[in-house]
């Protein structure tokens, strides 16, 4: 089954008389467990389809179905419960709280979730050796190095166990090498059944996923399954 | 809602990060709720000085004079045209049930002769109820009696403060003689020590003499009126309006007037004293405590402003907090409770800051300090809800952001 179901998917951004269409009609199907690749030029308007995979922003038209429910009609704070819930976010600047433990920046998911402090401590502490960090638990982000501060936040993503991880140029702000260690990272999450959906401009980095898809002008204009680079030998 | 734990936690963490910043913010409420709190203080000790004094007085007295109906303040010409009569005061005694004893007191400034000094002081003539009706008992040897009064004996009891002047420290007064206009006296006993009245006059510094001694040795004999003011003290507190009522009934059928006439005698009462000198208390203090409160809005804005400056701030933690799914509620609700701890804070140092300021001060000027709780509650809800007022706009600015346009801020 569908976990994302985008028909007919608009969104218009209006200012004064004049109207921008940064989507025009999307129709997009993504099943569970799958690993996509969403590339584009700037203002292709890839960010503004991740914002609303998101659900950090809604379609001005159309209906996005996250599971069995249309998100496009959620108010502000259902949409709130739902990020928290289905969703983890890795951003290209890791948009991790400075001078804030690493454990506690994992956590922080789960306070919103009203989750009990001893088991959010113990969800964290799993999540963060899951990324291979546990023995940084007690660091904050200014004391780690780029590629560690992007596995706190994979971590974070994590914790709350979603069924779908969203990535934004996850690895733009990293070297190649910490590049590929993230994109490894992300591989064995989706192996173990996590829906994974970034955004890159790299084609090195979309060589990582199993479905290529690409945005120009607000719309869909390839669609491509591809055998992802890290191959499980079968 | 997150729980109120987890908040506050965050809110401790948030202004612990910048202890310098919010250390100045709260300054403002600390010298709103300390000035507050050290107005009230000292307001509320000088009300109950004067209170201790006029009570000093003794309690439960209605003050009773010849002539026309004047206010509690001044008296003009008393007793020079006096109508009430030996009789009328005896009848008052008798007859009045509400009414617990009667004396007559009049007082004259005389220059008072011992064997080593001479002292002016004030002479009062008067009956031994009146010790009673001032609640006032000798520290040494004994009171003049009835005896005395009825047959005018030259005895005297002494105030402290006048003993000392006239015999010196340390000699005991009591069987000393003293001329008051060529008449001898002998001291009989010392009175205890009183202090200072409502009008800041030393209570002790007095010689009581027999009202009948009074009259004989300086007004030259008896007359039919009673001289001077009379002190009527009631049963209980609440039977001083009785008190008042019954004597005016009383004397206005003994005196014959009719329902035109008016009263050809007056009364007041102690409480009228105390509510009219407490009540100016009461307006300065109102005054100065609405500057105070004015400095604690000013401090609220205070807070309002360093609330706004560490929404834009935290703008893109905002934003990341509203990626992994706070809500708007969880938003408002953390930053409208660092404002409330911000502000909490700030007033609970103000009371100390208050207490201190007064503790420090207070002795030096001889006031007295009388923190009274109530205060010091509505003090710290006052401030809390200052906090809650001016931390409201900041908090809803930052629970109505776009997570998107906050977590592109930079």
């Amino acid at each position: 089954m569908a976990l994302i179901e985008l028909r007919k998917l608009a969104r218009i951004y209006t200012t004064g008389d004049t109207e921008f269409a940064a989507l025009r009609d999307v129709d997009l199907s993504i099943d569970r467990g799958e690993f996509v690749a969403i590339s584009g030029a700037s203002g292709s308007g890839k960010s503004t389809l991740m914002n609303i995979l998101g659900c950090l922003d809604s379609p001005t038209r159309g209906s996005y179905f996250l599971g069995d429910r249309d998100v496009a009609k959620l108010s502000r704070i259902e949409l709130a419960r739902v990020r928290n819930e289905f969703i983890g976010f890795v951003f290209q600047n890791f948009n991790l709280l400075s001078r804030t433990t690493a454990a506690e920046n994992v956590e922080l998911p789960l306070i919103y979730a009203r989750v009990p402090p001893a088991e959010r401590h113990r969800r964290s502490k799993e999540a963060l050796e899951r990324v291979g960090l546990g023995h940084r638990a007690g660091h904050t982000p200014s004391q780690l190095s780029g590629g560690q501060q992007q596995r706190v936040a994979i971590a974070r993503a994590l914790v709350t166990q979603p069924p779908m991880i969203l990535a934004d140029e996850p690895t733009g702000n990293l070297d190649s090498a910490t590049s590929i260690e993230i994109m490894r990272l992300l591989t064995e999450l989706q192996r173990s059944g996590i829906t994974i959906v970034f955004v890159t401009h790299e084609p090195d980095i979309a060589a990582y996923a199993a479905r290529k898809i690409q945005v120009k002008d607000g719309s869909i204009i390839s669609d491509e399954r591809q055998t992802p680079l890290l191959a499980e030998a079968s | 809602m997150i729980p109120v734990g987890e908040t506050l936690r965050l809110a401790a963490r948030a202004l612990r990060r910048n202890k310098l910043r919010s250390f100045l913010t709260t300054l403002g409420i600390i010298i709103g709720v300390g000035a507050v709190i050290f107005i009230q203080s000292i307001g509320e000790g000088a009300k109950s000085r004067v209170r201790a004094q006029i009570e000093s007085a003794g309690t439960n007295i209605v003050m009773l004079f010849s002539g026309a109906s004047q206010g509690p303040g001044g008296r003009g010409g008393a007793g020079s045209q006096p109508t009430i009569t030996w009789e009328d005061l005896r009848a008052i005694q008798t007859e009045l049930p509400s009414v617990r004893a009667v004396a007559p007191q009049i007082n004259s400034n005389q220059p008072v002769i011992s064997e080593t000094n001479t002292w002016n002081t004030q002479i009062t003539g008067t009956t031994p109820d009146y010790f009673v009706i001032r609640n006032w008992p000798v520290a040494a040897g004994a009171l003049f009696t009835a005896s005395d009064q009825a047959s005018a004996a030259k005895n005297a009891v002494i105030g402290q403060t006048a003993a000392e002047n006239l015999f010196g420290p340390g000699v005991d007064p009591i069987g000393q003689i003293v001329r008051i206009r060529d008449a001898p006296f002998t001291i009989v006993g010392v009175l205890e020590r009183k202090g200072q009245n409502a009008m800041g006059t030393d209570q002790d510094d007095g010689l009581y003499i027999p009202l009948s001694a009074f009259q004989t040795r300086m007004q030259r004999g008896l007359g039919k009126f009673v001289p001077g003011r009379i002190s009527v003290s009631a049963v209980s507190p609440e039977a001083i309006p009785r008190v008042r009522q019954e004597i005016s009934e009383l004397l206005r059928e003994r005196h014959r007037l009719g329902p035109d006439n008016e009263d050809d005698f007056s009364t007041s009462s102690m409480a009228e004293m105390t509510s009219m000198l407490t009540s100016t208390q009461d307006t300065m203090t109102l005054l100065l405590t609405a500057i105070a409160v004015v400095s604690l809005v000013v401090g609220g804005i205070g807070v309002m402003n360093i609330m706004l400056v560490s929404v834009t701030e935290r703008t893109r933690e905002i934003g990341i907090r509203m990626a992994v799914g706070a809500q708007p509620a969880d938003i408002m609700t953390q930053f409208l409770v660092e404002a409330l701890v911000l502000s909490a804070i700030g007033g609970a140092l103000g009371v100390l800051f208050g207490v201190g300021l007064g503790q420090l001060i207070a002795p030096k000027f001889g006031w007295i300090m009388v923190t009274k709780t109530q205060v010091v509650v509505v003090a710290l809800a006052v401030s809390a809800g200052v906090g809650v007022v001016f931390g409201l706009y900041p908090a809803k600015k930052a629970s109505q952001l776009d997570p998107i346009e906050a977590l592109r801020y930079e």
